[in-house]
């Protein structure tokens, strides 16, 4: 198993002050630079500390937010890239749908796997509905849009030799000449985000690494139709290093320190749903079928996990949502969800979200590297080995 | 507006396009606003008295399929005069609301012999302010619950119209419609927002006589806008009607009715 630590670069401090949705209305003056100078420093330093713990580095990007202050991806990686050494750097990822210039997002990709010796990981992602304010990019057609992006990216970065001329439906290129070439030839690995199996199913063709965020119940059915279709793809099991999970995760040394870090961390589960209601779904987002489905069933587009009201920690940790607890808690909750799932490659590490502050987060991310990684990594190898001879 | 399918089909330029045919005299062609319409709609009742209307779901929209080439009001007026010839309809009245009067206007600078009144009501497609001041409300960042307060000048009215947006209580097939026609209006309009920077510069092309029908209390594009552009197409006049808002037509059918037909028999 790889670990991934991840943080949203959140702006918390002025969580309590937000009346309303934190993104995309929230005053900016809400967002006090000095307070967000000091607040990106850290979430970089904790990254840093990621990398001599034998984590990976997963970076985000989402706009007008209070719950995320990275702008760009690329811009977190591209300072990640030079001031770590080992750790794999993954976006996830850029949101293509909202580029206007995927030539320019091969570049700035080209460029950071060159910078950093080869460590980049590529998701590419459709970004979430509320995106579209900012970006001004139409709901309607957005995957036809994200699948022209994705196409013309993969070939501007394995592209070699004599540019080449695109003239597709969205984008319009004459000379596309991307330098410097990727360090990892042909090009790095690729990941996409889903949550439906039809979604799924494309990415197992495509052979990249499945990631899915907070999905619970609805991951079996997902890795399910990924491995189905990998194999009839493939002709060969797709292995555990396919999938990917995100969830919160703490750890501390007993009850009393880890009940503490959930109650800091729990917030950030209220604060995240609060957007505006006009952009939690816009029209084109989702196909009319679904729409319509969810207009017939009364759905009013709030965030449901699927948990019960006032959830406890073992409801979170069972719900695939928060795994938090003492070292063999973590063990337990991880691989008992792993298993349900069908077996989890990478965990994606919510590792700082809500109020817990700096000291907290290395706390927690040092106990779990050294307490939890060696046993999880045991047991991911032992899963890998039924799964590919369950399938064979 | 949007409870049920229309009854009948013909290919329009090779699409299977939804359409009502009602009424008999001289041909109008209605041009549905961005949220569709159905067989139950007011203004299309009256004017059937005294013409044959010819009233499509636009690509998208309803029932209608949209082929992949379709992607701008540009294009869905050139399949209007398609549609025009393939109905060899003649001494044509062309009605348009809102979106659909977008449509209009785009079709009437594109140039027809067979067109030969146009009625625009509350018709957005235009932009006359600056860069920093929005002529059209913004209504991809409104909820499909605020459509009562937004479109109409009487919100309970338009919750009735509406049928208070409850779908849980209306068929599924509703509710696609619905789901469809918002999509649509979003494929075409979302930015820029409702209107085409180049049409202004065009509706001087429009020759035919041109009666423009306002709501007073239009919340979307307001009276003044509704002058704007009457003053950018030769000739053409702008009525109000109290106690209407964008979407008028279905709060004062009567009085719209009316002044098209005054207009028509000028």
């Amino acid at each position: 198993m790889e670990f991934w630590h991840f943080s949203e670069q959140s702006m918390h401090p002025a969580w309590e002050h937000i009346d309303g949705p934190t993104k995309v209305t929230v005053d900016n003056r809400h967002c006090d630079p000095k307070v967000a100078h000091e607040l990106y420093n850290r979430y970089l330093d904790e990254w840093i500390v990621a990398d001599k713990l034998g984590y990976n580095i997963f970076v985000n990007e989402h706009h007008a937010s209070a719950n995320c202050m990275s702008a760009s991806c690329l811009l977190t990686l591209a300072i990640l890239a030079r001031q770590t050494e080992r750790a794999r750097l993954l976006c996830l990822g850029v949101p293509i749908t909202n580029r206007t210039d995927p030539y320019r997002v091969a570049e700035e990709l080209a460029m950071i796997d060159v910078i950093s010796g080869g460590r980049l990981e590529i998701g590419l992602v459709k970004a979430s509905p509320f995106e579209l304010a900012m970006s001004n990019q139409n709901p309607a057609g957005i995957m036809d849009r994200y699948w022209e992006a994705h196409d013309f990216v993969v070939k501007a970065l394995s592209n070699q030799g004599a540019p080449f001329s695109w003239e597709g439906e969205h984008y319009n290129y004459r000379n596309v000449n991307v330098w410097p070439r990727p360090y990892q030839q042909p090009m790095p690995p690729m990941w996409i985000t889903a949550s439906g199996a039809s979604t799924g199913r494309r990415v197992a063709q495509l052979g990249y690494t499945l990631a899915t965020f907070f999905n619970g119940a609805g991951t079996k059915p997902l890795f399910d139709a990924y491995k189905d279709e990998f194999l009839k793809t493939h002709g060969r099991p797709a292995p555990i290093d396919r999938f990917a999970y995100l969830a919160i995760t703490c750890c501390g040394r007993n009850e009393k320190e880890v009940d503490t870090r959930y109650a800091k961390m729990k917030p950030y589960l209220d604060v995240q749903p609060r957007t505006p209601k006009a952009w939690s779904n816009p029209p084109g987002y989702e196909t009319a079928e679904l729409n319509a489905m969810a207009l017939k069933k009364g759905n009013t587009g709030r965030i449901n996990f699927g948990l019960p009201t006032n959830p406890t920690r073992q409801d979170m940790a069972d719900g695939g949502i928060m795994f938090t607890g003492t070292p063999d808690q973590l063990y337990d909750q991880i691989t008992s969800f792993s298993d349900r799932a069908g077996g989890i490659g990478h965990l994606l590490m919510l590792g700082q979200a809500g109020y817990l502050d700096h000291e907290e987060t290395v706390d927690s991310m040092t106990l779990f590297a050294e307490e939890v990684m060696p046993r999880l990594r045991e047991y991911a190898k032992r899963k890998n080995m039924e799964l590919t001879a369950a399938a064979a | 507006m949007f409870l049920s399918a229309l009854p009948d089909r013909r290919r329009v330029a090779g699409i299977e396009t939804e359409l009502l045919v009602t009424g008999a005299g001289r041909p109008l062609l209605f041009l549905h606003a961005g949220h569709g319409f159905d067989t139950a709609d007011p203004l299309i009742a009256r004017l059937a008295k005294r013409h044959r209307v010819v009233a499509p779901s636009l690509p998208g929209f309803g029932d209608t399929p949209r082929p992949d080439g379709v992607t701008s009001v540009d294009d869905i007026a050139y399949l209007m005069l398609d549609l025009i010839e393939e109905m060899d309809l003649r001494d044509l009245i062309v009605v348009g609301i809102s979106f659909g009067g977008w449509v209009a206007a785009e079709l009437a600078t594109k140039g027809s012999d067979r067109i030969a009144s146009l009625v625009l009501i509350d018709a957005v497609g235009v932009k006359f302010g600056d860069r920093e001041t929005r002529d059209i409300t913004d209504i991809f960042s409104t909820t499909a619950q605020q459509i009562p307060e937004l479109f109409f000048a009487d919100p309970a009215k338009g919750a009735a119209v509406l049928h208070d947006l409850d779908f849980t209580k209306l068929p599924e097939a509703t509710a696609l419609r619905f789901a469809r026609n918002r999509e649509s209006l979003t494929r075409y309009g979302w930015a820029p927002t409702l209107y085409n920077p180049k049409l202004k510069g065009r509706l001087h092309r429009i020759k035919v006589p041109t009666l423009l029908l306002w709501g007073a209390e239009d919340r979307i594009v307001s009276t003044d806008y509704g002058r704007n552009y009457a003053a950018a197409i030769p000739g053409a006049r702008l009525a109000v009607i109290g106690d209407a808002g964008h979407y008028g037509y279905l709060e004062q059918p009567a009085a719209f009715a009316d002044e098209i037909e005054a207009f028509l028999g000028a």
